[in-house]
């Protein structure tokens, strides 16, 4: 059991309304040099957060209190660039159980369902539909269904689905890792390293 | 139905197709650092878990190592730390640990290929996204999570979704000055920064056949800054002689079965890609990049171009704001603060010939601090071999000792708030070389020429 299981999920979110955020954005490399994965979320969005000298940087959206919640909002191609985890261990640390975007980078969208972060993409108008419901009302609650695969907006009702494969979303609503998995194929992995190609 | 190159590297290790879920794919070759990997032995312990083949991963420290007086104890505490951690994991779990001082010791992806242990058809992954490097062999190689190096220790494989197929063909010559990283910028261009994203994608095409594997590592490195999980060229007799020899290639009678193996290794007539795109070589000019991320490049003789041309207006505003650019502005003749050469996208020993084709015999210009940074120590050792460093110092210039370095900034080499730097790396996100810094990403002839000139600088001026 590797981390916490998801199902339903009922929260406010924070809305990051930018393209193409980075993993180097997410946690700075020099951030990343822990031994154990403890306190990444204070580090999460370090230098869009704060200043150099420590204070913050009150337009960033993490440092607006209107804005709370377990969900991240955040504009397309999230993630992209290094394939550091820390960048979801921060996501995670911070309080967030789902991130949702219209487009994904891939090995942060890997990383994300092996550690029990649901990603979840949606099409880059129901994107807009959810930045301006949240402009309109920072209260606006969501719900996430994984066993439906829905996203929906509560005072609306709009929803749209998302896509999961089978075997992930059982691996997340049981809270299982892959390790789990693969720790019964052992005789198969052992007969693949015995073969010869030359 | 023919089968692609992807296809039959892939195809063959699979271990098991999961209904509506990822592929159960077999490891060969298995890279770590101390960065990503102590959570991952974290993991095994707490699942009372030994690597179960030990001899199919191998160490180096280099990501946050300092590039002077190696042979010091690290005085950063917690960079020191992961270091120890790494080679006390090691030693625990019999894993080869080629460790700062060591003669092995350098950038990861640049070792792999250097000592042999880099060979085509294999599969190799290691917690770092520029493990595509690797796929210049006809590997399938890619980067991966902590979670997903902890799997590859506990069971030497991983579960992924078998990526659509992308051929990126380029015919024709190339002009002169026209470098590998010319080349893969000019495709990351056209395509964007997020393009190739859920792709494999083979490179294929004269250009790619005349390029060394020392160019053709290089264009495989930026895959995944168009979001590829890899890229991948066939493997010919280039491949085969850049091997030969190498300490951990195979010899005397198995190179015979590998070479015959290795011929097969390619694209067959008619196999379908889900995605190709065609370029010509003679397009190709010098390029650099003026954005936060490494597809907004342009030819060096262009000028910035406008944000309706651009896909995300906010993004892009936010982008010039970060590197105080404007619409409209010229590249050529921005002054710089510092020259960067280095990393495992253009550290290798080619790159350090091509800087020196520029420099030999011109000064460094008194405006630039100028970071040289080998990939690894066979890499120095040929620097100073072919005589490479005495033209280096004739003109100015010194030379660090291996690792990333300023790649991600994770040691001392921290490019200062502000300032612009001309980069060899491979990505100019905000921050990357330290806080504040500003990247323009550039092939080591650039980056040489704007060392000589303090500007940038297009390298066919300089004569
Ligand atoms: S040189 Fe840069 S990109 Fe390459 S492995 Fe090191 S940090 Fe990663």
């Amino acid at each position: 059991m590797a981390y916490e299981k998801f199902n339903i999920l009922n929260s406010t979110a924070v809305p990051l309304d930018i393209d193409n955020v980075d993993t180097d954005q997410i946690i700075p490399a020099r951030f990343l040099k822990a031994t154990e994965r403890k306190g990444f979320g204070d580090n999460l969005f370090r230098d869009w957060r704060y200043n150099s000298d420590n204070t913050e940087i009150y337009s960033f959206p993490l440092n607006n209190n209107d804005y709370k919640g377990k969900i991240l909002i955040a504009g397309k191609n999230f993630g992209c660039g290094s394939s550091r985890e820390h960048a979801v261990w921060a996501i995670y640390d911070y309080g967030f159980r789902a991130v949702v975007s219209s487009f994904f980078a891939d090995i942060f969208k890997n990383n994300c369902l092996n550690i029990g972060v649901l990603p979840i993409q949606i099409s880059d108008s129901f994107l807009s539909q959810i930045f301006s419901q949240i402009d309109d009302d920072f209260d606006s609650v969501f719900e996430v269904n994984l066993q439906n695969q829905e996203f929906k907006i509560q005072n609306s009702g709009l929803k749209e689905n998302f896509k999961i494969s089978n075997y992930k979303k059982s691996n997340m609503s049981n809270g299982f890792d892959d390790i789990d998995y693969l720790l019964n194929k052992k005789d198969e992995i052992s007969s693949f390293a015995n073969k010869k190609r030359y | 139905m023919g089968k692609t190159l992807f296809d039959k590297v892939w195809d063959s290790h699979v271990i098991e197709k999961i209904n509506d879920g990822p592929d159960v794919l077999f490891i060969d070759k298995h890279f770590i650092h101390e960065v990503t990997s102590p959570v991952a032995f974290v993991g095994l312990k707490n699942r009372n878990l030994k690597v179960i083949y030990p001899e199919r991963t191998f160490a180096t420290a280099d990501h946050n190592t300092p590039t002077i007086n190696q042979h010091l104890p690290i005085k950063d505490k917690l960079s020191a730390m992961q270091v120890k951690t790494l080679e006390k994991n090691c030693n625990e779990h019999g894993i080869d640990f080629w460790g700062l001082g060591h003669k092995m010791n350098g950038i990861v992806h640049v070792i792999g290929p250097e000592n042999g242990i880099t060979q085509p058809g294999l599969t190799i992954v290691c917690g770092d996204s520029h493990t595509s490097t690797h796929g210049a062999f006809g590997a399938i190689a890619f980067g991966i999570g902590t979670s997903e190096v902890e799997m590859v220790l506990a069971c030497q494989t991983i579960m992924q979704q078998k990526p659509l197929k992308m051929r990126i063909n380029i015919d024709g010559e190339l002009n002169s000055h026209v470098t590998p990283k010319d080349v893969a910028l000019y495709i990351i261009s056209k395509l964007s920064s997020s393009g190739a994203t859920g792709y494999f994608v083979e490179y294929s095409g004269k250009v790619f056949k005349n390029m060394s594997m020392e160019g053709r590592m290089t264009v495989c490195n930026l895959s995944i800054e168009m979001g590829a999980r890899g890229g991948m060229i066939a493997p010919d007799e280039k491949t085969y002689e850049y091997l030969r020899g190498r300490e951990f290639a195979p010899k005397s009678e198995k190179w015979n079965k590998a070479v015959n193996y290795w011929s097969e290794l390619k694209t067959d007539p008619g196999a379908i890609f889900d995605k190709e795109y065609e370029f010509k070589g003679e397009e190709i000019e010098p390029m650099i990049t003026y954005g936060t991320n490494p597809g907004m490049a342009i030819p060096l003789s262009k000028s910035i171009p406008s944000s309706k041309e651009s896909d995300s207006n906010s993004s892009y505003k936010k982008a010039l704001d970060y590197m105080e650019f404007n619409e409209g502005d010229k590249m050529v003749g921005k002054k710089i603060d510092y020259v960067f050469l280095g990393s495992c996208t253009n550290g290798r020993i080619e790159d350090f010939r091509t800087f020196a084709s520029i420099i030999k015999g011109k000064k460094k210009s008194k405006n630039i601090d100028a970071w040289l940074v080998p990939g690894s120590h066979k890499v120095l050792k040929s620097i100073i071999d072919e005589g490479i460093l005495d033209i280096l110092t004739d003109s100015g210039f010194k030379l660090r000792e291996p690792g990333c370095s300023a790649c991600l900034a994770m040691n001392d080499d921290k490019i200062p708030q502000g300032k612009y730097a001309v980069s060899t790396t491979n990505r100019n996100f905000e921050g990357r070389q330290g806080p504040g810094a500003r990247t323009l990403l550039a092939s080591p002839l650039v980056a040489a020429a704007t060392a000589i000139t303090g500007k940038i600088t297009d390298p066919r001026e300089i004569i």
